[in-house]
């Protein structure tokens, strides 16, 4: 047997980006978590990727707008071209206001679903067009792991950089859910988490080690962001991005499984 | 880190060709059509489809029955099928229930219980209080499942990339190995029929009214079926077929069309004979995606007249089974593996005349012949891509 190793790193932080509709961008929730400046007192209206063209732009699925614009940012602040970019894409439910159609169309009038609806659906809709927005032809994945979604997403990102000694981003984002599907799928708001990983620390980077322990106690979300973004399915990302916020080193415990922990250990900044 | 084989020390698969393994191969061999019209839900679309018959009086055990539903029932079916979780026990007990992760992949889940949900809405507009359970709405259903049922408490995730889905778990599965993070993984797949693909597909007027006829000139479409299959990837067996490589890739082209010069299938390709080390000239069966779709079909059979000796021995066993989406992967993984071990190699049911872009490697015919390594060929929506090189356990 292999002698169990449970430690990955270090791993550099090269780019972050963040959107909710009550923190739209990482330099806004950046500050609020902070204690800077107040959230906004209105919701923002969804994000408007640039990578689409201007009729795609308006007729993209929330998952698309927001999982694109995370990736842009991701990438812009990381400095690296997204073209060759193997890339994770994470989401609990996917496109929950696509689901909660597509039964409703079925359960009335089944032959009138629409083909956009349906090839939109698919939980790799997202990913799909990143690549094609990008002309990225590197891989990408779409993966759940509902309410581990997000530890194992970065864990997968993590695993990809070190196997392929290159960087990879990372994409994770949930929506808001509609009609009878929330009822059993609660999500609020929109958003979008993302992150540039590498093995190469820039001047600006922070350095990463993860490490998966034993435990179901995660870390709370404690800033004033936490209530802006603890109804969205998303939410268990946000103890991660509160200590990115702030340049002290810090530990944080993402829940991976029901007995089992990710633990992200982060350098101090600079 | 570099990549090693892994051994697939055990492996199981349930489709509309049969329940297991050895009825797979036997409808395999006796080239019998296992495809049926359209009976599914209450209003069916004139087509054909890979049903697997019995799931709706097949009620998870009880201890698991927060998961029930038809997509958990077929994977549940896969489980008990070929001693699969009985070579799973022996496994944790080796490694450690941590040690051992689960990596599957689905298209859709258990939406079909969700779809049945909208239709039994209260007069409140709320779920059905039979199907007021969070955890079958939701893409993760199955690989939760799988996890809960095996008894595993490693990590579990569920890989949607559309029809590449049960691919791309090998290589998910074989880096967190590589990187450590677990002995053995447990991949695979499931999807089951639903309203969702059944009439999503044909919105695209991708379904055909027909039987599918892979690569014929005259196909129509696809038929959709279903199907579960799991593997068990291990670095310290010794038994078992090898996984010798795999390649990802995108087309960066279009949602729902494949790139017409298939460019990210020959990437996908190019980068599963790099890992894997072998040559074109080395491989003795290829399982393609052949769903009988126009395009596919056609840039698929394009990249494999360019790139493969005509010795080589190609087809689309999706005339037994369908194109089961997010299983397809393991279901066409697990034929592959069939090849290598009983030198059985299927032809392509329902292909009358070939296209005439097909080359001579795509085969109407089965064969009986030794095969030492093996392609399985997996594209999706919105391009993704995967290909898996498999050898013969005596390599």
């Amino acid at each position: 047997m292999n002698r169990p190793i449970d430690c990955l790193g270090p791993l550099a932080i090269e780019g972050i980006a963040f959107w909710s509709s009550r923190l739209p961008g990482w330099d806004i929730a950046r500050s609020v978590i902070r204690g800077e400046q107040p959230a906004s007192a209105t919701p923002s209206s969804r994000p408007a990727p640039a990578l689409l063209a201007p009729t795609e732009r308006r007729r993209a699925p929330d998952t698309v707008a927001v999982a694109l614009e995370v990736a842009s940012r991701a990438c812009e602040s990381a400095g690296l071209a997204p073209a060759a970019l193997p890339s994770v894409f994470a989401s609990t439910h996917g496109d929950l206001a696509i689901s909660d159609h597509m039964c409703s169309t079925l359960a009335t009038a089944p032959t009138l679903i629409s083909p956009i609806k349906f090839h939109n659906s698919v939980h790799n809709a997202a990913a799909g067009y990143w690549s094609i927005g990008t002309g990225s032809t590197a891989p990408y994945t779409a993966i759940s792991a509902f309410h581990y979604t997000f530890a194992a997403g970065l864990l997968e990102t993590a695993i990809q950089v070190l196997c392929g000694q290159q960087p990879v981003l990372y994409v994770a984002f949930d929506i808001e859910a509609k009609g009878a599907l929330a009822t059993v799928a609660p999500s609020r708001g929109l958003l979008g988490a993302a992150l540039m990983l590498s093995l190469s620390p820039g001047n600006l980077s922070r350095r990463m080690m993860l490490q998966i322990q034993d435990g179901a106690t995660m870390t709370p979300a404690a800033s004033p962001a936490a209530v802006l973004v603890a109804d969205n399915a998303l939410a268990p990302c946000l103890p991660l991005f509160e200590s990115l916020a702030k340049d002290q080193a810090a530990s944080i415990d993402l829940a991976l499984s029901d007995n089992k922990i990710l633990s992200v250990t982060l350098d101090a900044l600079g | 880190m570099r990549f090693q084989p892994l051994r697939i020390s055990a492996f199981t698969v349930c489709s509309a060709a049969g329940a297991g393994r050895q009825a797979t191969l036997d409808s395999l061999q006796a080239r019998s059509g296992s495809l049926t019209p359209n009976d599914f839900g209450a209003s069916p679309l004139p087509t054909w489809i890979g049903r697997v018959p019995g799931l709706e009086s097949a009620a998870l055990p009880d201890g698991l029955s927060q998961w029930d539903c038809r997509n958990n029932r077929l994977a549940w079916r896969g489980l008990v099928s070929d001693g699969f979780i009985d070579a799973v026990k022996a496994a944790r007990a080796r490694y450690g229930a941590d040690r051992i992760a689960v990596v599957v992949g689905t298209s859709t889940s258990s939406i079909g219980a969700s779809e049945e949900a909208y239709t039994r809405l209260d007069p409140d507009g709320r779920y059905p209080a039979d199907l007021r359970r969070s955890i079958i709405h939701t893409p993760h259903s199955i690989g939760d499942f799988v996890q809960h049922a095996l008894g595993l408490e490693g990590t579990s995730v569920t890989v949607a990339t559309a029809c590449s889905s049960s691919a791309k778990v090998f290589a998910q599965a074989e880096r967190m190995i590589r990187c450590g993070l677990a002995d053995a993984a447990v991949v695979g797949g499931v999807d089951t029929l639903c309203g969702s693909v059944l009439f999503g597909f044909n919105s695209l007027e991708l379904v055909s009214p027909d039987r599918c006829q892979p690569f014929d000139v005259a196909r129509r479409g696809i038929n959709l079926g279903e199907a579960a299959g799991f593997a068990l990837l291990e670095r310290e067996a010794t038994t078992g077929s090898w996984l010798l490589g795999y390649g990802e890739s995108n087309d960066a082209h279009h949602m729902s069309s494949p790139h017409p010069e298939g460019r990210g299938a020959r990437l996908a390709l190019q980068e599963a004979l790099k890992l894997a080390a072998i040559q074109p000239g080395q491989i003795d069966y290829i399982n393609l995606h052949g769903t009988a779709s126009h395009k596919n079909d056609e840039v698929e059979a394009l990249v494999v007249a360019e790139t493969f000796p005509e010795s080589t021995f190609a087809s689309s066993t999706k005339g037994w089974t369908g194109h089961t989406l997010g299983a397809a992967g393991i279901v066409e993984a697990a034929i592959s593996l069939l090849a290598l071990e009983h030198g059985v190699l299927p032809g392509t049911l329902n292909l009358n005349t070939p296209d005439p872009v097909c080359g001579p490697q795509i085969r109407r015919e089965n064969a009986q012949r030794d095969a030492r390594r093996a392609l399985s060929f997996s594209f999706g929506f919105g391009g993704s891509n995967c290909v898996l090189a498999f050898g013969r356990s005596d390599l």
